[in-house]
C-alpha cells in the first residue's frame, strides 16, 4: 500500500516538474511579447511644428534620415514608399517660394482610421496614427481617404528589414513619428537630422513644452484646416 | 423543331464555351498568383492610382448585379407579370455577377490571404466593412428569393422575399456609392450625389446585361421574344439610359459650378486625354447616344438592335467607370490651394497609369466566373422566362 502511495507521490512530483518546465519558457516569452507594461500615455499628444522659413530648398536631410531609420529604399519611383517628402511650393499670386517636408499629419480625426475596414489603421492614445501590419488586408481605401497623400503601399517583397520597423508586402504604411525611437525617449529621425532645426517635435498637451509655447507665440497653420481633422503637425510661415 | 444533329452541335458549342470561360478564369487565377508572388509592382497601379482596372471590373459587376434585380422587383414588388416571369433569371444573373465582382475585388487585395481578418474584424465607421455585410447579405437574400420562386411550397413567401431584396439592393448600391461619397478630400468624389447616381446607373447597366443574356437564351432555344414584351423592355432601358445620363450630367454640372472644382472638371471634360476621350466617345456617344438611337429611331428597336444597344451600354459603363475611378485619382489632390506644387511623390502632377496585362486578366477572370455560373445554371435549371399566353398588365 505504502509503495503504491510513494509511487503515486513520485508520479505527481514528476508531472508537476515537467509541467513547470514546459510552461516556464512560454510564460517568459509572454512577458517579453507584452513589452513594457504601460502603453502609450493618453495625456500626451505628440506633434510637430515645422518652420518653413528654416527649411532650405534642395535640402533632403530629413528624407534621407527617415529612409535610413525605417529601412526604406529611398527610391522615388511611383511604386516606392515615401514616408516623408519635400514639397516645393510657389504662391500663384505673389510668386513666393517655400519648401517644406510633408508626412502623415497624425490627425486627431484621421479619415484613414474611419475608413479602414479591419481597424488596421488606428490611433494610439498619444495621437500617433499607425497601421497594424498584421491586420492590414491591403485594400488601399486609407490611401484614397488621406487628404495629404501621406500613405504608401508596399508593392514589392521587402528584404533586410530594420527589426524595429516591421514592414510587409501588400500592406499600407506611413510615417510613424518614429514611434520606436519615441518609446525609447528619443526624437523622430527627421527632427533630429534637420540641420536648421526646422522641425520641432514635442507634446502638444503640455503647456510647458517648447512646442506648445511656440505654437502659442508664433502664427502657424494646419494644412487643409477646412477639413477640421486637427492635425498633429503644424506649419509656420506658410 | 431542332434536329438531333443540331442538338449535338449545340451541345458541343456549350462545352466549348464553358472551356473557353474556364481558360479565362484560369488566366485570372494565374494573374492573382503572379501578383501574390511579385507584389502589385507588376500591376499598373501605384501610390497615386491605388485602384485600377480590377476595380473597374469589380464595381461594374457589383453595380450591375444590384441593378439587374430591378427586373425581379418590378415583378415581385410591383406585380407586373412579364417581369415576374423573368425574376428567376434576373436573380441568377445578380448572384453570378456578385460572385464575379467580389472575387475580383477580394483577389486584388494586397493580402488576399487575410480574408478571414476582413471577415472577423469590423470597423463600424468603415463603409467597406458595411459593404462586407451588405454583399454577403445580398447573396443570401437572393438565394432565399430564388428558393421562394423555384420551390412551390415556398411560393407564399415570394412577395416578402422580393420586398426584402428590393430594399436590400437599394441599400447595397447606396453603400457602393458611399465608398466614394465619403472621400471628402478628393475632387472627384466626396459628393452626396454619388449614391443616387450609382443607383440609377445600376438600373441601366443591370437591364442591359439582362437584355444581352435574354436575347442569347431566346436565340439559343430558337424562340422569338414577344414583340410587345420587347417593346416594353426596350422602352424601360431607354428611360434608364436617359436617367443615368441626367445623373452624370448633374454631377458634372454641380462640380462646374463650384469654382474650386473647375480644374478637375476641365481635366475630365476637356484636357484629360484618354479620360476625356473615354468620357465623350466611350460613355456619352457609345454608351448613351447610340443605344438611344438603336432603341427609339423609327424602324430600329428590333431584338438585335436592342441587344446591340445593351452591349453598347455595357461598354459605356466600363468607359464611365474608368474615367470615374482612374481619372478621379489621376487628378492630383489639392493639398495647398493657391500654390503650384512639385515633389518626388507626384504632388501637383497628373498621375500616370497603364493597366498591366495581369489586371486585365484578373478583371476578365471575374467576368468569366459570372459567365460560367450563368451558363451552367441556365442549362441545368429552368431559367427560361415562362410568359403567360396573354399580357395581363
Amino acid at each position: 500500500m505504502s509503495d503504491v502511495n510513494s509511487q503515486r507521490r513520485n508520479f505527481l512530483k514528476t508531472s508537476l516538474g515537467a509541467a513547470a518546465v514546459a510552461i516556464a519558457p512560454g510564460m517568459l516569452l509572454f512577458q517579453v511579447a507584452q513589452g513594457k507594461s504601460d502603453g502609450a500615455d493618453a495625456k500626451v499628444r505628440w506633434g510637430m511644428l515645422i518652420d518653413t522659413a528654416q527649411c532650405k530648398p534642395g535640402c533632403n536631410d530629413c528624407v534621407t534620415a527617415c529612409n535610413k531609420e525605417n529601412g526604406l529604399s529611398g527610391g522615388i519611383a511611383v511604386t516606392d514608399s515615401q514616408w516623408i517628402r519635400k514639397i516645393d511650393l510657389k504662391d500663384i499670386s505673389t510668386g513666393r517660394e517655400i519648401s517644406l517636408p510633408m508626412m502623415c499629419q497624425h490627425c486627431e480625426n484621421p479619415p484613414c482610421v474611419d475608413v479602414c475596414p479591419t481597424a488596421a489603421s488606428f490611433k494610439r492614445p498619444d495621437g500617433i496614427v499607425l497601421v497594424d501590419k498584421h491586420r492590414c488586408i491591403g485594400c488601399r481605401y486609407c490611401m484614397m481617404a488621406c487628404p495629404y497623400k501621406a500613405r504608401s503601399f508596399v508593392h514589392e517583397p521587402i528584404h533586410d528589414q530594420n527589426p524595429d520597423v516591421p514592414r510587409g508586402k501588400g500592406t499600407v504604411e506611413s510615417c510613424t513619428f518614429c514611434v520606436h525611437r519615441l518609446d525609447e525617449g528619443t526624437q523622430p529621425a527627421c527632427a533630429e537630422a534637420c540641420p536648421n532645426k526646422a522641425i520641432l517635435f514635442g507634446n502638444l498637451n503640455d503647456p510647458e513644452s517648447e512646442i506648445s509655447k511656440k505654437i502659442h507665440s508664433v502664427a502657424s497653420i494646419q494644412i487643409r484646416a477646412d477639413l477640421q481633422l486637427n492635425t498633429g503637425v503644424h506649419y509656420q510661415g506658410l | 423543331m431542332p434536329t438531333l444533329a443540331s442538338l449535338h452541335f449545340k451541345n458541343r458549342i456549350y462545352y466549348v464555351l464553358l472551356a473557353v470561360a474556364g481558360l479565362v478564369a484560369t488566366a485570372g487565377m494565374f494573374a492573382v498568383h503572379m501578383m501574390e508572388e511579385h507584389g502589385h509592382i507588376i500591376s499598373g497601379m501605384n501610390n497615386q492610382i491605388v485602384w485600377g482596372m480590377p476595380h473597374v471590373f469589380a464595381i461594374f459587376l457589383i453595380v450591375a448585379a444590384s441593378g439587374v434585380l430591378n427586373v425581379a422587383s418590378i415583378g415581385s414588388v410591383f406585380g407586373k407579370a412579364i417581369y415576374k416571369a423573368r425574376a428567376p433569371l434576373a436573380s441568377l444573373l445578380s448572384l453570378a455577377m456578385l460572385a464575379g465582382g467580389l472575387t475580383v475585388l477580394m483577389l486584388d487585395l494586397g493580402r488576399p490571404d487575410r480574408i478571414i481578418v476582413a471577415a472577423t474584424n469590423y470597423n463600424v465607421t468603415s463603409v467597406f466593412a458595411w459593404n462586407v455585410i451588405l454583399y454577403s447579405g445580398m447573396f443570401s437574400l437572393v438565394i432565399l428569393y430564388l428558393w421562394t420562386m423555384m420551390e412551390r411550397r415556398m411560393n407564399p413567401w415570394n412577395k416578402a422575399a422580393g420586398l426584402a431584396v428590393f430594399v436590400w439592393r437599394f441599400v447595397l448600391t447606396t453603400g457602393t456609392g458611399l465608398i466614394f461619397a465619403f472621400l471628402t478630400a478628393r475632387q472627384a468624389y466626396g459628393s452626396a450625389l454619388l449614391p443616387p447616381m450609382f443607383i440609377v446607373l445600376s438600373f441601366a447597366w443591370g437591364l442591359a446585361v439582362f437584355h444581352v443574356v435574354q436575347s442569347n437564351i431566346y436565340s439559343w432555344n430558337e424562340k422569338v421574344l414577344n414583340p410587345d414584351i420587347l417593346k416594353r423592355q426596350k422602352n424601360l432601358l431607354g428611360i434608364f439610359i436617359i436617367g443615368s445620363m441626367y445623373m452624370v450630367a448633374t454631377y458634372h454640372m454641380t462640380n462646374l459650378y463650384f469654382s474650386h472644382q473647375t480644374g478637375f472638371e476641365h481635366f475630365i471634360l476637356r484636357d484629360g486625354g484618354v479620360y476625356t476621350n473615354l468620357f465623350w466617345w466611350g460613355y456619352v456617344l457609345v454608351g448613351n447616344i447610340l443605344p438611344l438611337v438603336l432603341i427609339y429611331f423609327p424602324g430600329l428597336g428590333k431584338m438585335k438592335c436592342v441587344m446591340f444597344a445593351s452591349l453598347l451600354v455595357v461598354l459605356g459603363a466600363f468607359s464611365l467607370l474608368y474615367v470615374f475611378i482612374i481619372g478621379g485619382q489621376a487628378y492630383p489632390l489639392n493639398i495647398f490651394p493657391g500654390f503650384t506644387v512639385s515633389s518626388t511623390f507626384g504632388d501637383g502632377q497628373i498621375g500616370s497609369y497603364i493597366p498591366s496585362k495581369y489586371e486585365i486578366m484578373l478583371g476578365f477572370g471575374g467576368l468569366a466566373i459570372a459567365f460560367i455560373i450563368t451558363t451552367v445554371s441556365v442549362r441545368v435549371l429552368n431559367f427560361m422566362p415562362q410568359d403567360k399566353p396573354y399580357i395581363s398588365d
